[in-house]
């Protein structure tokens, strides 16, 4: 079993956002890059998986510059592979683009089962993972958890409305967008991701990507705060009474 | 195996007597082999961590260990566990040890908790066996620098409330004496701001001439180190010695005793070698030039940090300090310099609060705010940035609210020569 994870680096929210006003514009450059959360879990899905069968992990990132320590990163907490897509990619490319481009890579590099993360700070609707089957033909789900080997097909969850949970099985090549691993994604020590970085290389794979039907983004703005949060000050009493006479006052509390 | 240095004298000379030591068993370390020891060879064989298979099972690590008074603990006890097949690494006592030195100030044997815990604990890190609180704050470290998960942007924002310059070496043209290392707490935490902002206006006060790194800092990364994260501290130190040797400066001022701890005896390994003082240091021989006039009434105990005291040997300097400030009535404590109680927050006891309640009675800064309180102390006075925090908590939650306050030596300073 070849498992294909697909991972990509997003603004750091910690740091705050970087927006030129007047243009509209985030300035990429000037704001710090980190891997996407969710893309943390589908690498430790996908280590769970190898632990569990053997399977052989193969981490991929399109060069939008600075993934590389992303990708060491997962190769300490133990990926096999680790590829970057080489071509004309910059920090602002878009998803349909990225999803091209990994579609490009997938076709000549056959893998039977792909992770992503279900979303991505700048890919709130997870159109990465959709789109790649889309464009390869293959089965897709997103929002899914628990993702395992049955033979040559897979089984996992899927949330669905109303307290359900479905259960799915898939044959293979499927794409799955992962909403969280069975754990905690694994820390990577310091000094591992460093020995990596010694002594292993991140395969490097040219990919040419024909125009693509794209969106034009005009501005990026925060929107208008509508109305304003009352922050209660005081020592402890004094806090708890105010909570209390606001929830008497709203009606929220019974008796 | 390196082999334990022994203390006991082979024959001794007493009063022209010839006492030959032949009874005494203890030149070596014994080996007892009635035991399947291959748990304590596992531990013994990772390089640092030789010491513990030393320990001959005197028992006087326990009635010094501070973990012992709130739970069931001592280097007496780990090796013993671990002589019966215990697992160190998968024990929760690997992550209890705050390594205070109080053990190996008394152990006949030299069994170095201080060179055992980070060798063992790094191991486990590498095989994922770390508390998850623990790793959080190691990758807090990794991706901002700092422990606290703060933006790497912000952590020159505490100047603006110090009102007085703190130039930044970056912006600085000119050699400077003194370069302020700050550290983490004391740049991003509400408390460790306050002590930041009197020293600041304490070396303005005092002309010196001083510039601090900036956003170009990062944490020292010791407390880290003694965590378990090597890889991660090589990285924060490469990372330091590379900014600092882009500047010109006499000689650097820590205001953290981990940091202190960090260059004094780590850096250098790494290339970092410069001459390095606490603050409580460099402002000791200039008491005279302070103007500490407004008096200060109040009953005041310190405590001693382990890295600042038992660690590196510092005791005076803040006691000198403290005795100068006019009206200030300092009393001891009964665990007061080589003896002193540890605040619980070293050696990355700092970030595993969660996880060492589940395994002791109490914290550790409870029970020093509690001894506080019983030597009638109305300020417990502290210097290094972990403790401000861990104990105004411990006054809370011992009930002490409004009786004990908590002040960094550089607070009290400031007071004292109304700069805040
Ligand atoms: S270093 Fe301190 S906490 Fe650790 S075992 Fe020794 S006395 Fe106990
Ligand atoms: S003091 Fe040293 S030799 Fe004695 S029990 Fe403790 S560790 Fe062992």
């Amino acid at each position: 079993m070849r498992i294909l994870v697909l991972t990509k680096s997003v603004p750091d929210l910690v740091e705050e956002l970087v927006l030129d006003e007047d243009s509209g514009e985030l300035l990429h450059d000037e704001m710090t890059y980190v891997p996407s959360e969710w893309d943390d879990h589908a690498v430790e899905e996908a280590l769970l998986i190898k632990e569990d069968s053997n399977a052989d992990v193969t981490v991929l990132a399109v060069d939008t510059g600075d993934v590389d320590n992303m990708l060491f990163t997962a190769l300490a907490k133990g990926a096999d592979r680790a590829i970057k897509l080489q071509g004309d990619f910059d920090l602002s490319t878009s998803n349909r683009k990225r999803a091209q481009a990994i579609a490009h890579y997938v076709k000549e590099n056959p893998y039977d089962l792909i992770l992503s993360g279900v979303q991505a700070i700048d890919d709130i609707d997870g159109q990465i993972p959709a789109m790649v089957a889309g464009l390869l033909g293959m089965p897709h789900a997103s929002v899914v958890t628990d993702v395992r080997l049955d033979g040559d097909r897979v089984h996992f969850h899927q949330e669905y409305g109303g307290g359900l949970q479905a259960e799915l099985a898939s044959q293979t090549p499927v794409v799955l967008g992962i909403q969280a691993a069975r754990k905690p994604p694994r820390y990577a020590s310091i000094a591992k991701v460093r020995q990596m970085m010694k002594s292993s290389v991140l395969e490097e794979v040219e990919v040419a990507v024909e125009e693509v039907p794209e969106l034009e983004i005009r501005r990026f703005f925060k929107p208008v705060a509508a109305g304003h949060a009352e922050m209660i000050d005081g020592d402890a009493e004094e806090v708890a009474e105010r909570i209390v006479s606001i929830l008497k006052e709203r009606n929220l509390v019974r008796g | 195996m390196q082999k334990a240095k022994s203390i006991e004298l082979e024959v001794a000379v007493v009063n022209g007597i010839e006492l030959p030591g032949h009874w005494n068993r203890m030149f070596e370390p014994r080996v007892i082999s009635e035991y399947d020891l291959s748990v304590l060879d596992q531990v013994t064989s990772i390089p640092g961590a030789e010491s513990l298979g030393y320990c001959y099972q005197c028992g006087k690590c326990t009635a010094v260990c501070p973990v012992e008074t709130v739970g069931d603990y001592s280097p007496r006890k780990i090796f013993r566990k671990t002589q019966l097949g215990v697992s160190l690494m998968d024990s929760p006592d690997l992550w209890l040890c705050t390594t205070c030195r109080n053990c190996l100030r008394v152990c006949p044997k030299e069994v170095n908790m201080i060179d055992i815990m980070p060798a063992v604990r790094e191991q486990a890190v590498l095989e994922g066996k770390a508390p998850a609180e623990l790793l959080t704050a190691f990758e807090n470290t990794a991706r901002y620098g700092n422990p606290l998960g703060e933006p790497p942007r912000k952590r020159t924002e505490w100047v603006k409330s110090a009102e007085v310059p703190v130039p930044v070496m970056s912006q600085v043209k000119a050699p400077v004496d003194v370069l302020w290392f700050v550290e983490c707490y004391p740049s991003y935490h509400p408390r460790g701001k306050d002590a930041s902002v009197a020293l600041a206006r304490l070396f303005n006060a005092l002309g010196v001439e001083f510039g601090i790194l900036g956003t170009e800092e990062k944490c020292s990364g010791d407390s880290q180190r003694m965590a378990g994260e090597k890889g991660l501290f090589e990285m924060l130190a490469e990372h330091n010695i590379k900014m600092l040797s882009k500047y010109q400066f006499n000689q650097i001022v820590v205001t953290d005793p981990h940091a202190f701890n960090a260059f004094l005896h780590e850096y250098p390994k790494y290339g970092g070698q410069w001459p390095v003082q606490h603050y409580t240091q460099f402002l000791a021989p200039l008491i005279d030039q302070m103007h500490l006039t407004r008096p200060l009434n109040k009953k005041v105990t310190f405590h001693d940090p382990c890295y600042l005291g038992r660690h590196n040997g510092e005791y005076e300097a803040p006691r000198d300090l403290l005795k100068a400030i006019p009206g200030l009535d300092l009393v001891e404590m009964g665990h007061c310099r080589e003896t002193a109680y540890c605040c619980g927050g070293g050696g990355g006891g700092m970030w595993l609060d969660s996880f060492t309640r589940d395994y002791t009675s109490q914290r550790l800064s409870e029970k020093r705010v509690l001894e506080a309180v019983e030597y009638g102390a109305d300020i417990l006075a502290v210097t290094c940035p972990y403790e401000v925090s861990r104990f105004e908590d411990a006054v809370k939650s011992t009930g002490n609210g409004g009786r004990l306050e908590v002040k960094d030596i550089a607070e009290l300073l400031a007071y004292s020569a109304e700069l805040i």
